[in-house]
């Protein structure tokens, strides 16, 4: 009789100790969250990636023609056709996929390209805006979307002031950052004690404009004909 | 049970007695680091207020449930679910602030603040005093943080809530927006605070 008292108890026992069962409370849970949170994310996502492109958006005007001329434009109730386009770059046998935005004028003429990059900064990725006239060949403003860069030092990138030097700038020749007092044409003042900063903006741009160049010419060509 | 705080009691000691920061010395990544302005310190608050009221609630009607050595477990994927919502909602209704904050939303999740209520109150409570501890407690987060912010704000940029208060001639002081600000302030504070309670106690 002894041991069929101790069968069903060692049994129960083998049942209490079983690691599914005894989380049951965490995978109905873990279930019922996971199904809350798909639905949020369903609810919400297309709003965030509206949000990103409206920003984006909203600073081509300025990105292509200056602030001043985008507010008479804004003020004049006209707006650029904003096309996103997804230009692919071909370099050493991969492919890069770069996201542009082509900006024409309501009578169908090209205003300028705008191109969102991103790359390494100081601190965490740098996601910068730049735009660039229709035939390529100069920057024509710039704009950083996110960064995490140093506050008070390196965070001075975002500011008008320095991204304003950049505007005007040829492609044909690299950009250079340089300490202070920026004589010769592709020449960038660095942000006083943020060199690195200005410089990772600078290179993503140098890369941004080799890798685009032809690409871009060539599909402003192409809408042409 | 004599000796049990009523709901309101357990209120009230959120917002000073038991002041998450001056005297628990709880959840001090966010103070230091997203004080340097009033709105994104409120925004920080509101969003840490609507986790620990969720998470408190939820842990409280689940208590029977609980098994001891697997507790933690539940309070963090309950906490990690409602910090991702709030994530999300952040993003999509104050997309700018959202971005002004960056990772400390996410990082909600392992603010300790949070789970030392899931522990301490709502295992063990009914839900509505689950929920009234969880509304001092925020309440008192959101106190120290302003009151951190309040102070670097005014001193490092000459404004309070963006409307300029210091006379325009007023150096800002960089230092107090940097984060080094941030130790000095809430080293400040806290020594205030200590000074002020310990004053009372003789």
């Amino acid at each position: 009789m002894a041991e069929t008292e101790k069968d069903p108890a060692e049994k129960k026992n083998r049942f209490q100790n079983n690691y599914i069962l005894q989380a049951w409370l965490c995978i109905s849970l873990a279930l019922i969250f996971g199904i809350s949170l798909a639905a949020v994310q369903a609810a919400l996502g297309p709003v965030i990636i509206e949000n990103k492109l409206n920003e984006t958006k909203e600073k081509v005007p300025e990105l292509l023609l200056g602030s001043e001329t985008a507010q008479k434009m804004a003020a004049d109730n006209k707006a650029f056709k904003i096309t996103p386009r997804s230009i692919a770059v071909e370099k050493n046998g991969i492919k890069k996929f770069y996201s542009v935005f082509e900006a024409r004028f309501e009578d169908g003429r090209l205003g300028g390209w705008v191109t969102k990059v991103d790359g390494q900064g100081y601190a965490d990725k740098i996601e910068l805006l730049i735009g660039l006239d229709p035939a390529i060949e100069s920057i024509t403003g710039l704009f950083i979307l996110d960064q995490k860069e140093t506050p008070g030092l390196g965070n001075k990138i975002i500011e008008t002031k320095w991204r304003g030097q950049f505007a005007g700038k040829s492609t044909g020749d690299h950009l250079k950052v340089v300490k202070s007092g920026a004589k010769v044409a592709n020449e960038i003042d660095a942000v006083t004690g943020a060199t690195i900063s200005s410089d990772s903006v600078v290179t993503i741009i140098n890369k941004t404009i080799t890798d685009l160049r032809q690409p871009l010419k060539d599909a402003g060509r192409m809408k042409k004909e | 049970m004599a000796d049990q705080p009523t709901p309101l009691e357990r209120f009230i000691r959120g917002i000073l007695p038991e002041n998450p920061v001056y005297r628990q010395l709880l959840g001090l990544c966010p103070t230091l680091a997203v004080t340097n302005s009033m709105k994104a310190a409120i925004t920080m608050a509101a969003a840490v207020a609507f986790v620990l009221v969720c998470a408190n609630t939820v842990t409280s009607l689940i208590r029977n449930l609980l098994k001891p050595h697997l507790r933690i477990v539940v309070f963090t994927l309950t906490i990690a679910t409602f910090v991702t919502i709030a994530d999300r909602l952040l993003a999509a209704y104050m997309y700018q602030m959202s971005k002004t904050l960056g990772p400390y939303i996410p990082l909600i999740i392992v603010n300790c603040l949070i789970i030392c209520r899931c522990e301490v109150c709502a295992s063990k409570q009914p839900v509505f005093t689950a929920i009234s501890d969880a509304a001092g407690q925020s309440l008192g987060y959101g106190l120290a943080l302003a009151s951190v912010a309040g102070v670097r704000e005014i001193l490092g940029t000459g404004m309070f809530f963006g409307f300029r208060v210091l006379p325009a001639t007023w150096p800002d002081w960089a230092v107090m927006v940097l984060p080094p600000g941030a130790f000095i302030t809430l080293g400040l504070l806290l020594g205030a605070v200590n000074w002020y309670s310990g004053r009372g106690a003789k």
